[in-house]
């Protein structure tokens, strides 16, 4: 039944390559038994701004995690710009969720950011004055310039998303992958954060954001992906974030008046 | 004795042990650090219990093939073989099975030493003559170390420096943030087994000097004792290695010096010592340093509104606070303000008053950011935003 479901999905019905900057087709990943998501086709479209969309556990971090290969899927085909992952990571940069990060580690903001240069710089390359000047440039477009000299567990929350965002920033992607970028920040930096994406995708640049508030989503985004395990609807906001399809997803979980906030 | 130990002039044999035991704190100090700050401390201590059963095997095996059984080289491959099963055992414990890295540890610890002291019982059964010694590994024996053992332990420090260089990026990305590195195209298990690899190497060429059992401290103390003097990495490496390599001086050349002390015990000792000194005494994150901060700041804040109540006509019941204000010679033994008192209550209220103006002014919300109750504005605003902020305070701010 599952594999037939799968091949439904997934593989017999693979569309032609995409030359998008992420194509996912037919990923399943599981902890243990359980699939965390199964059988997603999604393909991101260049130059737009892209919500992944769905309830608690409903895989949104896992699909992303996956995506990128820091977790490795049970099944599934992910290419970017039309090659295989693994060549293409230079185009790709990530902002990870605050909380897999050890905030008492001994490195500097201005270090963090800098690390976003780690992949063009190699193993022993020499940081030279033009690095740390593009680091704190990087820092400007943030707002945390001020900042470059303290301990990262000095700032507040939405600083320490700010200073990922710089350090993706630094890694100069065509391709923004951003998990959860508005958790436990406050209203300021919100704007903050989303202002800096519009200038990215003002740029032509794409941006994926792994995203949990329903309100906001036809503010800040142009396309959805709204999933709970298996894909349940893919388009622009118009298209694919309609009360039908909140409903698939978040079943009974979501009363009517939140989903017209969202609408 | 001592200085004569510290000018390395007290024998051949005292200056080998001093040069080994200074190369190797500074190694295990630099690995250590990457340890500590990936939470994977522990990990070494499985990795030099691994060592037993390796080293008697190789004894054994060499003995078979009639050579010496005591033949370091083939003593430390030995041991390196099988720390390395035990590393991969823990590795593939966490990885593979529901058990979390600490059990695995305990798991691999225990056996692998468990196994290696029986082997050592089956050795002293042995027909073999010279097998006396082995015991030595578990807490390091100096006594009769070679030109060539220190040789050994020397190019191992390099080695294991020279990579610690080489990898220092990879290593403090995937410390730092796992998730990141990976997404970056870092393969995190290779860098984590190479980081645990060179903590193995540092375990092995250490046997000699401070035994199995005690290594793991060299390569935690020097590291945690770092981190209490700086807040970044690289010079907390460098750090760690200073205190590692200066640990290694001091308890060698000590332990040469007074005779039956045992080197690798009075090397974590000294190694002690420096953390006992770095928790109470490093600036900022110091112990003493903290108190001092904290005692300070509750002055301000008791003093700060000490004044304010004065300013407004309330009475203050809080004891510190008199305390604080009377020494401060801001009121009298009575509870009757001073003249220094009355002004410096005037001025606080002032900025207070202004600071609340401010917060309510949208136009001012990044100064207003940086209320904390205690830094005055004039610090802050220029003295033309302050003029222009005094405006809406009225005629009685003058």
């Amino acid at each position: 039944m599952n594999v037939t479901l799968a091949a439904d999905h997934g593989i017999l019905t693979t569309p032609e390559p995409s030359d998008a900057p992420l194509a996912i087709r037919g990923l399943t990943v599981s902890y243990g038994e359980k699939p965390a998501v199964f059988s997603v086709d999604a393909t991101f479209e260049e130059g737009a701004m892209t919500a992944i969309v769905g309830p608690n556990g409903a895989g949104k971090s896992t699909m992303l995690k996956a995506a990128l290969g820091i977790v490795k899927p049970l099944s599934g085909q992910i290419t970017c710009f039309g090659r295989p992952m693994a060549e293409t990571r230079t185009r790709i940069a990530y902002v990870p969720q605050r909380a897999s990060v050890d905030w008492d580690f001994p490195t500097r903001v201005i270090d963090v950011v800098t690390m976003g240069l780690y992949r063009q710089l190699g193993l022993l390359s020499r940081l030279t004055k033009r690095h740390i000047s593009d680091a704190m440039a990087c820092l400007e477009r943030v707002g945390m310039e001020d900042f470059a000299d303290r301990q990262i567990g000095q700032l507040s929350g939405g600083q320490q998303q700010r200073v990922f965002l710089a350090r993706a920033l630094a890694q100069k992607a065509d391709l923004y992958l951003l998990d959860e970028p508005f958790a436990g920040v406050d209203a300021a930096t919100e704007k903050a954060i989303i202002a800096v994406l519009q200038d990215i995708k003002d740029t032509g640049k794409t941006v994926v954001a792994v995203h949990h508030d329903l309100s906001t989503v036809s503010d800040y985004f142009d396309r959805v992906l709204l999933i709970n395990t298996t894909k349940v609807a893919e388009g622009s906001v118009a298209e694919a974030f309609t009360d039908d399809n909140l409903h698939t997803a978040y079943g009974g979980r979501l009363a009517t008046a939140q989903m017209r906030v969202a609408g | 004795m001592l200085f004569e130990a510290l000018t390395l002039q007290l024998g051949y044999n005292a200056t080998l042990v001093t040069i080994g035991a200074t190369l190797l704190g500074l190694t295990a100090g630099a690995v250590g650090i990457f340890l500590y700050v990936s939470k994977r401390a522990l990990v070494s201590d499985a990795i030099s219990h691994a060592t037993l059963p390796g080293i008697g095997l190789a004894f054994m095996a060499m003995v078979l093939l009639g050579g010496d059984g005591r033949a370091l080289p083939g003593l430390l491959i030995g041991s390196a073989l099988s720390a390395w099963i035990g590393l991969l055992c823990v590795s593939w414990l966490t990885h593979r099975t529901r058990l979390t890295e600490d059990a695995a540890i305990g798991a691999v610890l225990s056996v692998f030493f468990g196994a290696g002291i029986v082997l050592l019982t089956v050795i002293q059964s042995m027909n073999s003559g010279r097998q006396a010694g082995l015991e030595g590994f578990l807490l390091g024996s100096t006594a009769g170390m070679l030109w060539n053992d220190a040789m050994i332990l020397a190019a191992g420090g390099a080695t294991v420096l020279a990579f610690v260089i080489l990898l220092y990026r990879s290593m403090s990305l995937v410390a730092f943030d796992p998730e990141f590195a990976a997404a970056s195209g870092t393969n995190v298990r290779r860098v984590e087994l190479a980081m645990m690899g060179l903590a193995l190497a540092v375990s092995v060429v250490g046997l000699k000097v401070v035994g199995l059992i005690l290594i793991v401290a060299l390569l935690i103390i020097p590291a945690v004792a770092a981190r209490f003097w700086s807040d970044r990495l690289k010079r907390v490496v460098a750090i760690a290695a200073g205190i590692g390599g200066a640990s290694g001086y001091i308890g060698a050349a000590l332990s040469a010096s007074v005779p039956d002390l045992p080197t690798g015990p009075i090397i974590v000792l000294i190694a002690f010592a420096f953390f006992a000194i770095s928790f109470l005494f490093a600036p900022g994150r110091g112990v003493l340093a903290v108190v001092v901060r904290h005692r300070r700041f509750q002055t301000r804040v008791h003093v700060r509104q000490g004044l304010l109540a004065l300013a407004q006509g309330q009475p203050i019941y809080e004891p510190l606070t008199l305390r604080l204000m009377r020494r401060a010679g801001l009121i009298r033994a009575d509870g009757v303000a001073t003249d220094a008192g009355r002004g410096q209550a005037a001025r606080a209220l002032l900025d207070e008053r202004r600071w609340e103006i401010l917060r309510a002014d949208p136009r001012h919300e990044w100064a207003a950011a940086r209320y904390d109750g205690l830094t005055p504005l004039e610090t802050i605003l220029t003295a033309d935003q302050l003029a222009e902020l005094d405006l809406s305070l009225g005629p009685e701010a003058a």
